[in-house]
């Protein structure tokens, strides 16, 4: 039976080859390098500070934000998960999962949050951006692992910058959104009485659209959770890590102790970016109100809760 | 004095070709002719108008008539494709994106029909958004603020959102924001279209007793006629992006300019566009010391079954032909003075009263006595000429009564 490989044969592995190691690779391998740069400055930061606040401390600081923003159950919650996950052993790891986790949404949202606003302003633009992100969500992530290294090397950052590539479609997606949704007559009624571009923003569409944008935020920070285990294969540490040895070593415990870990974790940041990102959409959505909220002295809080215990 | 905001030549063509849709509407093509052979849709076409300061120029049309694009062209919300748009003597139509920031943060505000007022910011917070656009500081705009506010009576709600304020109240805080910069212009889209009737006449005689106070610059849309002929000193009637008739409430009424308007017309409560000044004859009147005699004479003269009474220069009262007569005949005329059958009780109305308001006044049997601000009689307002004006039949103009509208229709 005829097929038309019978006619010509696309050397297409070949050329992406060449794209890489010839030009990519030998032209800007500096170029790369110093892209590491800022993510090693602000991972390095982070997990400095995880593994020097004493893990009481840290509990006490998620349980206390758990409890401001979802309730007292959920603050109940993040006790006995820390404690349990520092019980099992792997506190350390869950700290350097969390600074590179921490470290991945930070440079998510840096990069992500300005080209949502700028894909909003301009269809073409999100016509050009739109299969870009297709392309950056259904692309198996092993795919871009070997030019990472390639371009990177291996290690904890290169592990961070597959995190950010597979993590930023959704925070670009729902800034995009939601800036576009903002009423049509409140963006007229802010042009109407002589807003700049800058004024428009930052007080009429990002407040609005806040509310999808710490939606799409939760979204990017599950998705580089879940891209933990395999950043562990080029050589970034944490719980992926400790989940990956179990699984050479076939020590179904350990995995199983790194994955359980994650799925903690998951559950305590996910919760709390979702209340964050309800909170705002009701009555202060304006992002230091909400966090002047959360650091309220405790004394009031409690107060709040005596009165409505009784 | 020049006028405030001159309109000159705008046209708003949506499409790739503007040039080539204007060169087919000045062939004569309509609006429909040039959508079908060319795509091009002509949103607004020829508008030219001035607007004097402290005037409401009222636009009215119904939907899909251009009016909201034309509003919105005149503080360059949408840009004119031609023409010139004149606020002073700056063009909105071709300054720069600084210079049209400008205008917008001093010198012309809107109102708009879903209030579009911002959810996140309280009240006080939305009606200081010029301000804090314009940079005034914090104090000063919550200050100037709450004085808007207070204009239109929402002061002790400050510090609410805007979802906790029911649709009049809102639509109130858009017009406390729109007031609070201090323009000279104020462009309000349909902003009474979203209440319900009750609450809409009730803001449409707010706006009124603020104008009166403020004596601002308004462009008003509005899809509603009757709206239109209460709140506007000049009106523009608008369908399929032009202007029909441009004019006074009441030379709108009483002389549409085509079919279109006349079918908007016939539905008007004319009671409340004319007022008593539009039907009311130079006064027939004698001196309190003139004869029965002469007073009957005066009567016959002018055919009328009254007659004022004046004692100098105010009025005395009003005498009726029979009664004047019967007293005459018992008491002969030379022993019958007026002052015997002068009814004092008249009934007086002021210039600018509605005709409404002269129904009951008129249901007297006797001319209603229309009074200047000194209690000077300077017409009055035959019973039968309130009925004629409101019946619409009259197509000739003001000051004319039933009688000489019948003899203008036997002559023709």
């Amino acid at each position: 039976m005829f097929s038309p490989s019978d006619l010509l044969v696309i050397p297409f592995d070949d050329w992406i080859n060449t794209l890489v190691r010839d030009f990519l690779v030998p032209n800007f391998r500096p170029f790369f390098r110093a892209l590491q740069v800022p993510v090693t400055g602000v991972l390095n930061m982070f997990e400095a500070f995880f593994q020097f606040v004493p893990m009481l401390v840290t509990t006490a600081a998620f349980a206390l934000v758990a409890w401001r923003t979802v309730g007292r159950g959920m603050a109940l919650f993040t006790i006995i998960a820390l404690i349990f996950i520092d019980m099992i052993g792997l506190w350390p790891e869950t700290m350097t999962t969390l600074s590179m986790i921490v470290t991945s949404v930070l440079f998510c949202a840096v990069i992500g949050v300005p080209i949502g606003i700028l894909v909003a302003g301009s269809n073409k633009l999100w016509a050009v951006t739109r299969p870009i992100l297709d392309i950056m969500q259904t692309i198996p992530s092993f795919v871009y692992l070997v030019p990472i290294v390639m371009l990177f090397g291996v290690g904890m950052v290169p592990g961070i910058i597959a995190t950010i590539i597979f993590a930023l479609p959704p925070i670009i997606r729902l800034t995009n959104l939601g800036i576009r949704n903002v009423r049509g007559d409140l963006v007229e009624a802010a042009e109407a009485f002589g807003s700049t571009r800058w004024q428009m923003l930052w007080e009429v569409q990002i407040p609005l659209a806040l509310r999808t944008i710490m939606a799409g935020l939760n979204q990017t920070l599950m998705l580089s959770l879940s891209m933990v285990v395999i950043a562990a294969l080029i050589g970034a540490g944490g719980l992926g890590l400790t989940v990956y040895t179990g699984l050479g070593r076939l020590d179904v415990g350990g995995a199983t102790a790194g994955g359980v870990g994650i799925v903690l974790l998951a559950i305590i940041l996910d919760r709390i970016t979702q209340a964050l990102g309800e909170q705002s959409g009701v009555r202060t959505p304006s992002l230091r109100q909400t966090l002047v909220s959360l650091f309220r002295p405790r004394a009031a809080a409690t107060g709040e809760t005596k009165k409505s215990g009784n | 004095m020049e006028p405030k905001l001159r309109v000159r030549d705008v046209y708003k063509i949506f499409g790739d070709n503007p040039q080539d849709a204007l060169d087919r509407l000045k062939r004569g093509q309509t609006k429909e002719e040039i959508l079908e052979e060319s795509g091009q849709v002509v949103g607004v076409q020829d508008a030219t108008f001035d607007v004097e300061e402290a005037h409401i120029f009222v636009v009215m049309g119904l939907s899909g008539s251009g009016k909201s694009t034309l509003v919105r062209m005149l503080n360059g919300l949408i840009k004119p494709t031609f023409g010139q748009v004149l606020i002073d003597e700056d063009d909105v139509a071709s300054c720069s994106p600084e210079q049209l920031r400008r205008i917008r943060r001093n010198k012309i505000a809107m109102v708009f029909q879903h209030f579009a007022l911002f959810p996140h910011k309280t009240i006080a917070e939305n009606v200081g958004y010029g301000l804090k656009i314009k940079g005034v500081g914090a104090a000063e705009r919550r200050q100037k603020a709450l004085a808007a506010l207070d204009q239109v009576g929402l002061a002790a709600w400050a510090d609410s959102y805007p979802s906790e304020l029911s649709g009049g109240m809102q639509q109130r805080v858009g017009l406390a924001r729109g007031l609070a910069t201090d323009p000279q212009i104020l462009l309000m889209d349909e902003p009474f279209s979203a209440l319900d009737p009750l609450i809409r006449r009730e803001m449409q005689e707010e706006l009124l007793g603020l104008q009166k106070k403020l004596k601002k610059t308004i462009v008003f849309i509005t899809h509603d006629l009757n709206e239109a002929l209460m709140l506007g000193d000049r009106i523009a009637i608008m369908k399929d992006g032009r202007f029909v008739q441009v004019g006074t409430a009441q030379e709108i009424v009483s002389n549409p300019a085509d079919d279109y308007v006349a079918a908007f017309v016939a539905d008007i409560d004319r009671g409340r566009v004319f007022t008593a000044g539009h039907v009311a004859n130079a006064p027939a009147a004698v001196q309190l010391s003139a004869s029965a005699e002469d007073a009957l004479q005066t009567m016959e003269e002018s055919n009328r079954t009254a007659v004022y009474v004046l004692d100098g220069e105010k009025v005395a009262g009003v005498v009726s032909y029979q009664d004047l007569s019967t007293a005459a005949r018992g008491n002969g005329e030379a022993g019958t003075t007026l002052a015997d059958v002068l009814v004092t009780d008249y009934p007086s109305a002021v210039e600018d009263a509605q005709l409404h308001e002269l129904y009951g006044l008129a249901s007297t049997g006797l001319p209603v006595a229309v009074l200047d601000g000194k209690g000077r009689l300077i017409g009055v307002i035959e019973p039968e000429a309130v009925f004629a004006q409101l019946s619409g039949d009259e197509q000739t103009t003001q000051q004319e009564t039933g009688q000489s509208e019948t003899g203008a229709r036997a002559a023709s």
